[in-house]
């Protein structure tokens, strides 16, 4: 399995998302916004970080570059799709999920390991979980904050597209404590917390049985594995 | 050269917390009879030849689907610099 992580100028989690899909057991591949290129990869991942400095709006100016155009057209041939932080909100200014994503009700930049509620498992990116599992991993945002309008929300929630809540405390502001979603096919996931900085021993959150433990943003990245071998 | 601008706002209802700061300066200066500062954008498109009604409504478009997140803000305003009056 090859799944690919584009690299925008000003990608910062680039190279924890290949590190994430490498320990998942599958081959990353380094795909580049100035092309038109997938290279024949079976996943996407949209890393974290400040495309084009935040200018704009976050992931504005990233969402309309060259590849994002066959990764729209992935995405709507059902090809797995993953956004992480920044690459959430350019799934969101791609409109391949809903709402926006706004300045942090605070004001200030957050990181903090953040403890999620799983609400859905029927995604290519959440499959692997239990319904309801509580896992905990890293989230680092300044702009975090997800709004939508009342009707939205609603939708989102009464079609069970809501992916992922904050659970003890709202760390951005975020309406009905939506820290990550998935479109309605399944194949899209868009979140800001980072899953992919919670996969190795050693290097993740801290759990009650060890410091940086925790590796629960693992099951992303074999869970993608699953729905693709499931595809085959 | 003649300019078409493109001014953006925040949605009303959603906190501007960088406005919000500054209405605390402006207190903190006395300024206690400003009450609330909200900032938006200003877009300069500088275009070569006249601006017509088809060059105008790309304008107004790009101001809509990219210089703009309708999520997020309102588009206030698409005119050409030095003309009275506004387009939206």
């Amino acid at each position: 399995m090859r799944i690919g992580v584009v690299t925008f100028p000003g990608s910062l989690d680039d190279r924890d998302a290949q590190r994430a899909i490498r320990l998942a057991g599958a081959e990353p591949v380094a795909l580049w916004h100035g092309t038109h290129d997938l290279m024949g990869v079976d996943a996407i991942v949209l890393p974290g970080g400040f495309s084009y400095g935040d200018y704009l709006r976050c992931g504005a100016i990233a969402a309309r570059s060259p590849i994002m155009a066959e990764v729209i057209d992935a995405a709507n041939s059902g090809m797995p799709v993953l956004g992480i932080c920044n690459g959430f909100q350019i799934l969101v200014e791609a409109h391949l999920l809903p709402g926006g994503l706004i300045r942090n009700d605070h004001g200030d930049f957050i990181r903090r390991d953040q403890r999620l509620r799983v609400e859905s498992t029927d995604s290519a990116w959440t499959n692997g979980f239990e319904l309801g599992q509580e896992i905990t991993i890293p989230l680092k945002n300044g702009e975090g904050g997800f709004i939508a309008d009342e009707a939205t929300l609603d939708r989102l929630e009464g079609e069970g597209l809501v992916a992922f809540r904050y659970l003890d405390v709202n760390p951005n502001g975020s309406l009905r404590d939506i820290a990550g979603l998935r479109n309605e096919r399944g194949n899209v996931v868009g979140l800001m917390p980072h899953p992919e900085h919670a996969v190795e021993p050693g290097f993740g959150p801290n759990t009650p049985e060890a410091m940086r433990s925790g590796v629960d943003g693992l099951t992303f990245f074999t869970s993608v594995l699953t729905a693709l071998v499931g595809r085959l | 050269m003649p300019t078409i601008v493109v001014e953006v706002m925040p949605k009303a209802e959603l906190l501007d917390p960088a406005g919000k700061a500054v209405a605390g300066a402006l207190h903190r200066l006395g300024h206690a009879s400003i009450r609330d500062v909200r900032i938006g954008k200003r877009f300069e498109l500088h275009v070569d030849g006249e601006v017509d009604a088809a060059l105008l409504e790309t304008a107004q478009q790009l101001a809509a689907d990219m210089l703009s997140n309708g999520v997020i803000e309102d588009v206030i305003s698409v005119h050409v610099d030095g003309v009275a009056g506004e387009t939206r």
